[in-house]
């Protein structure tokens, strides 16, 4: 067996797992300017400790786990939120900079600001006259 | 008839509802744009009920707001979650461009009943990580307890 087919017969099985574990997908505002994308996302329950940003090639992976003290033999009467795990992934074009994201974490909301690359940042172009 | 009754709402509409979560989810990753209050289904924010013996405990999921802008009250048997989530000043510079504007904005108000035993004189609320956990002590009174024989 080649080292390709097994790559191969692998990915799938990856991607079912992932899809089996329940996740929520959290709500997210994508806002681009001059200077990069900045990705605001909801994610109530979320500490530091417990939030992964993860780049994988070009795709960005936001995985969260969301934690609430409640004290023991809690019956759960009604649930609007049933998977404490939040994830969502995106695709970054190329000329983004997924080496230099910056994370924030605040009340429950994560702010990702995701740099343009130097060379890709916007300039004017003089028009020459002859 | 009943009984098939019952059967019949509790198998079909878990399924509708994953359906409807997974459409909401196919519909997400080929980038087409999904309702505002995508994500959190129905309205903001989304809460979780739950008991203890001792009290009552209402989780409402509200990241972004400031603890300072939320008002909680009781009226007549009822929890009042109220307030306003400001509107993210994402992005700094003069051209932006939005991709997604799924978050919540503006003034919400959710209103839970609550149980007859609940006590509205010993009421508790916390804020952590973007969760207000509001706990609502139940009447003396209603609480199981152990009766001597004499």
């Amino acid at each position: 067996m080649s080292e390709e087919t097994q790559v191969a017969t692998r990915e799938p099985q990856n991607v079912s797992t992932r899809s089996a574990a329940a996740a929520l997908i959290p709500p997210v505002d994508i806002v681009e300017d001059e200077t990069g994308i900045t990705i605001t996302a909801d994610l109530p329950g979320a500490s530091r400790d417990r939030l992964e940003i993860k780049m994988e090639g070009e795709h960005l992976l936001i995985e969260a786990e969301a934690a609430v003290a409640v004290p023991e033999g809690l019956q759960l009467l009604h649930a609007e939120i049933l998977e404490p795990r939040y994830r969502r992934a995106f695709r970054l074009s190329r000329e983004l900079d997924g080496s230099k994201i910056e994370a924030s974490l605040k009340d429950g909301v994560l702010t990702l600001r995701i740099p343009r690359i130097e060379q890709a940042q916007p300039r004017r172009i003089e028009v020459q006259v002859e | 008839m009943k009984g098939s009754f019952t059967r019949f709402s509790s198998d079909v509409f878990p399924d509708f509802e994953r359906l409807q979560e997974q459409m909401d989810a196919a519909v997400r990753n080929f980038g087409i744009s999904s309702g505002i209050r995508a994500g959190a289904r129905g309205t903001f924010p989304p809460i979780n009920i739950g008991s203890t013996t001792d009290a009552i405990e209402v989780v409402a999921f509200v990241a972004g707001v400031d603890p300072q802008a939320l008002e909680v009250s009781i009226d007549k048997g009822l929890l009042i979650l109220s307030g306003e989530r400001p509107a993210a000043v994402a992005g700094a510079g003069e051209h932006k461009t939005v991709y997604a504007d799924e978050r919540f904005v503006g003034k919400f108000r959710r209103v839970v009943n609550l149980p007859d035993d609940a006590d509205p004189a010993r009421v508790e609320a916390k804020y952590a990580d973007g969760c207000l956990r509001v706990t609502v002590m139940k009447r003396e009174s209603s609480k199981p307890r152990l009766i001597q024989v004499q």
